[in-house]
Parts: structure tokens; C-alpha cells; sequence
């Protein structure tokens, strides 16, 4: 690992500042990621300036009923956090479950294997950054980006720029919603296709689905093709595998992963019906 | 938080870690992990180095009673904390813990590698269920949690035993749970 220094600065502004003015530095946050990535020699910081004292531990409701969470508050405390939406399930398990995935490879094929991330884009959730510019909020759909020329940058944050707190929005909709995360193995591992969905029906028809891919792209997938498509279809299998279909009609899969595609469409089509039974077995009693 | 007082050029500190109830203080290159510092620098070696990448367990220790993989965490960070290591876990008069005691009796172990690991970790788990934090194999998600032989495999899950004693460790966590209040 090489060589680096450590900052502990006094406030966000003085953090940005440290930052920004270095090109080798870099915000140390939870370090699960991170330190792994420097013993692997992927990442190489000459300065890591700590701000795990400064980003905001707390979560706090928002005007019209949304949640504001400090990016400083731990996963373990987010999932054990009732006013949380899916609290405890598998979008959250395992605070400090990170490995490695993205390189400076030109040819860089990795998926994007997180979980909360998922949850978030199906949340719509929006991501508030501070940074040598000031502040601005961006839908979390903007934050990720995809390869391109530049598979070594994951996001469209800029040098500086310090993520302080993500807001979960009040859920347009009185949805039912779920979270599938099917693995290699049962506990401790990445997914190999993930889904959170949502869906809101109303005698047997679709008023609004919300639906997010993960591991099967570079980025959380939010799949607004198939939720266009359902909006006020029959609430049928038919349909949502129309609507999966769709979806990833333009999927690209490798070689080794193209079984990918028909696993992430089963889980749609069948956490969509499970949905469906619920909400209309809820309208029924 | 501590203030560090080095500069952005300095590659080590002075610290202070407080480590099962002693607090020492050491110079340490950055690049020193908690697990390092334990092992190394403070002869502590009860915490073991498996894989070093955070997936394996068997260096997890207690930081501010919560467990943490202390591979994955760099020493400098861990000044202010409370850690705690398997060699803390002791009552102070050299009597087991609950869940040492019950390792021991259940023989939880063969090769006896990822066993400090295992007991911390299970020491938080017990906590951290007590206190109510579902789990991806709970039942409800507001419930109290029922502490069965399913969910103790979801939340240990994190801690690997290459000699595939995990009958006796969930015998042994599920003993502990049994006799507390």
C-alpha cells in the first residue's frame, strides 16, 4: 500500500477544500471499501481526509412526509430504523460487504453489485452533495453513470464534491413493496440479480409501478420501460412479463452471463404477482 | 472524533488506542490496520488474520461494542473508541465469558482459527437482537426477534469456519442465548 496522509478536518467546507486542492486525496468515510481498495493497490491515495465526525448521523422526517438520511448514519442503524422503508431486508444486510469490482480496465465489465442502491433508485431517491461549487441535490439516476471511455468513475460526482445526505421522498402511492435478491449462496453475498419493486393496483388494474434492476449493469437499473408500459394494464402475468420483456428487449449480455437476462425477467414477472395477490387480497378483506 | 495533529505530508501519527479498558499510545504508519496494530504493535494476537479483505470474520473485534472487521479499519481511525478483543471479553477475574464458556463446552471448534472472531462476533449479535434489529430472516420487521437457529445463521453468517464446526457454534450461541435473562 503506499504511503499517506491522514486529515481529520474540522468541518465539511474545510474537507471539500482538502480535497479539492490535492489530486491525490480522497474522503475517508466508512473505509470498508475503500481501504480495501488501497491494500489491492486499485486505489492509490497519497491523502485521506476523514470526515466519519462530520456528515450528519441523524434521520430526519422532511416536509411531506419524506426521510432525510445523514450520510453519516451506518447501515446497521438505517436497517434498524422502523420509519425506514423495508428496514431489515436484504437491501441492507452486511454494513461492511464490499469488494473490489471496478478497475481502470478500458474493457471494464463489471455489474453493479449493491443492494441499497437498488432500493434507492426504486425509492427515487435524491442525493444531496456539497461541494467546491455549493451545494445541489440530484436524483440518485444521475449520480451513477455508465462506463463509456471512463470505466474508472463510477459516478458523476466531481473532485470535492462530499455526498452529506440521501432524502427517500413520501412514496407517491400507496404501494406494496419488495426487495428479491437472489445469490450464489444463501447469506453474505453479492446477488447475482436483484429486484425492488412496487406496485400500486387498483381493481385488477396497474395505477403505477416502480421497478429496479440491480447486478445485471454498471449502474442501478431503474426500469421505466416496463413501468410506462404497465400503467393501467391488467395487473396479469401476461402483462408483467410483456413489460419485462421490454425492459430488456436492448440488454447486451456476455457469454457467461447472458442467463442473467432470463433470471432478472422470472423474478420480475413473479414479485410482480406476488405483489398483485397482495394488494388485491388487501382490497378484497 | 480526535483531532489529528499531523499534517497532510505526514505518513504516521502519534495515537491513542484504547484497547480493553488500557489505553496505549503508539506511533503508527497510516497504513496500520486495527487488526495490525492489535497483532503486532500491542501483542495481542488472540484477534486472527484470515483473508485481510473483510470477508473471512476471524479478525472481527468489538469498537464501541459494535463488531467490526478490524482489518478493514485503519488504526488511526479507531482513536476515541472503545475496542474490546477477544482477550477482553474475560471477566476480569480470568473467568470465561458466556460464550467462551459455552464454545468450550460444546466443543464449537477443531482448528480454533476463526474462534475469537466467532465469540465477539456472536457477543454484538446477541446485542444487536436484543436491541431489536431485524435481520434478512426475520419474520417481521418490527417485531421483537426470535433469536431461532435461522436467524443466528443469517446474522453470523459474516464469520467462516473452514473446519465446518458451525453445528456446535449455533448450539453453543443458541446456549448463551437460552440462559440469559
Amino acid at each position: 500500500m503506499r504511503p499517506f496522509g491522514y486529515l481529520v478536518p474540522p468541518d465539511p467546507a474545510a474537507a471539500i477544500a482538502a480535497v479539492t486542492g490535492r489530486p491525490g486525496a480522497t474522503f475517508l468515510a466508512g473505509g470498508t471499501n475503500l481501504v480495501d481498495l488501497m491494500k489491492l493497490g486499485v486505489a492509490t491515495p497519497d491523502l485521506l481526509v476523514d470526515v466519519t465526525g462530520l456528515l450528519p448521523h441523524r434521520i430526519e422526517p422532511v416536509p411531506g412526509g419524506g426521510l432525510r438520511i445523514g450520510a453519516g448514519v451506518r447501515n446497521s442503524d438505517l436497517a434498524a430504523d422502523q420509519r425506514v422503508p423495508g428496514s431489515g431486508c436484504p437491501a441492507r444486510a452486511g454494513d461492511h460487504r464490499n469488494l473490489a469490482i471496478l478497475g481502470g480496465s478500458p474493457h471494464c465489465v463489471a455489474t453493479h453489485p449493491s443492494d441499497m442502491a437498488v432500493a434507492l433508485a426504486a425509492l427515487d431517491a435524491v442525493v444531496h452533495v456539497e461541494g467546491p461549487a455549493g451545494s445541489r441535490a440530484l436524483p440518485l439516476g444521475e449520480l451513477y453513470r455508465l462506463p463509456g471511455d471512463r470505466p474508472d468513475r463510477e459516478t458523476t460526482l466531481e473532485r470535492g464534491d462530499l455526498i452529506t445526505a440521501v432524502e427517500l421522498p413520501a412514496p407517491g402511492f400507496a404501494a406494496r413493496s419488495a426487495y428479491r435478491k437472489v445469490r450464489d449462496r444463501a447469506s453474505y453475498a453479492f446477488g447475482v440479480a436483484l429486484v425492488a419493486a412496487a406496485l400500486d393496483v387498483d381493481s385488477g388494474v396497474v395505477r403505477d409501478a416502480r421497478i429496479a434492476l440491480g447486478a445485471v449493469a454498471p449502474r442501478p437499473w431503474r426500469a421505466r420501460t416496463a413501468e410506462r408500459m404497465l400503467a393501467g394494464r391488467p395487473a396479469t402475468a401476461e402483462w408483467f412479463g410483456r413489460a419485462a420483456d421490454a425492459e430488456l428487449a436492448d440488454a447486451a449480455p456476455l457469454p457467461d452471463n447472458a442467463f442473467k437476462i432470463t433470471l432478472v425477467r422470472n423474478i420480475v414477472v413473479r414479485m410482480l404477482c406476488e405483489l398483485a395477490r397482495g394488494e388485491l387480497a388487501g382490497a378484497a378483506s | 472524533m480526535m483531532a489529528c495533529v499531523t499534517t497532510a505530508d505526514d505518513t504516521s501519527s502519534e495515537l491513542s488506542l484504547r484497547v480493553n479498558g488500557t489505553a496505549h499510545r503508539l506511533r503508527l504508519d497510516h497504513r496500520t490496520t486495527l487488526l495490525d496494530a492489535l497483532r503486532e504493535h500491542l501483542g495481542l494476537t488472540g484477534t486472527k488474520k484470515g483473508c485481510d479483505h473483510g470477508q473471512c470474520g476471524a479478525c472481527t473485534v468489538l469498537v464501541g461494542g459494535r463488531r467490526v472487521n478490524s482489518c478493514l479499519l485503519l488504526a488511526v481511525m479507531a482513536q476515541g473508541t472503545e475496542i474490546t478483543t477477544i482477550e477482553g471479553l474475560a471477566r476480569p477475574d480470568g473467568g470465561l465469558h458466556p460464550l467462551q464458556a459455552a464454545f468450550v463446552e460444546r466443543d464449537a471448534l477443531q482448528c480454533g482459527y476463526c474462534t475469537p472472531g466467532q465469540i465477539c462476533s456472536a457477543a454484538a449479535m446477541l446485542g444487536e437482537a436484543a436491541a431489536g434489529w431485524p435481520s434478512a430472516a426475520s419474520a417481521s420487521l418490527t417485531g421483537p426477534v426470535t433469536l431461532d437457529a435461522a436467524e443466528i445463521r443469517e446474522r453470523m453468517s459474516g464469520n467462516l469456519c473452514r473446519c465446518g464446526a458451525y453445528v456446535n457454534i449455533l448450539a453453543a450461541i443458541q446456549d448463551v442465548r437460552r440462559e440469559a435473562p
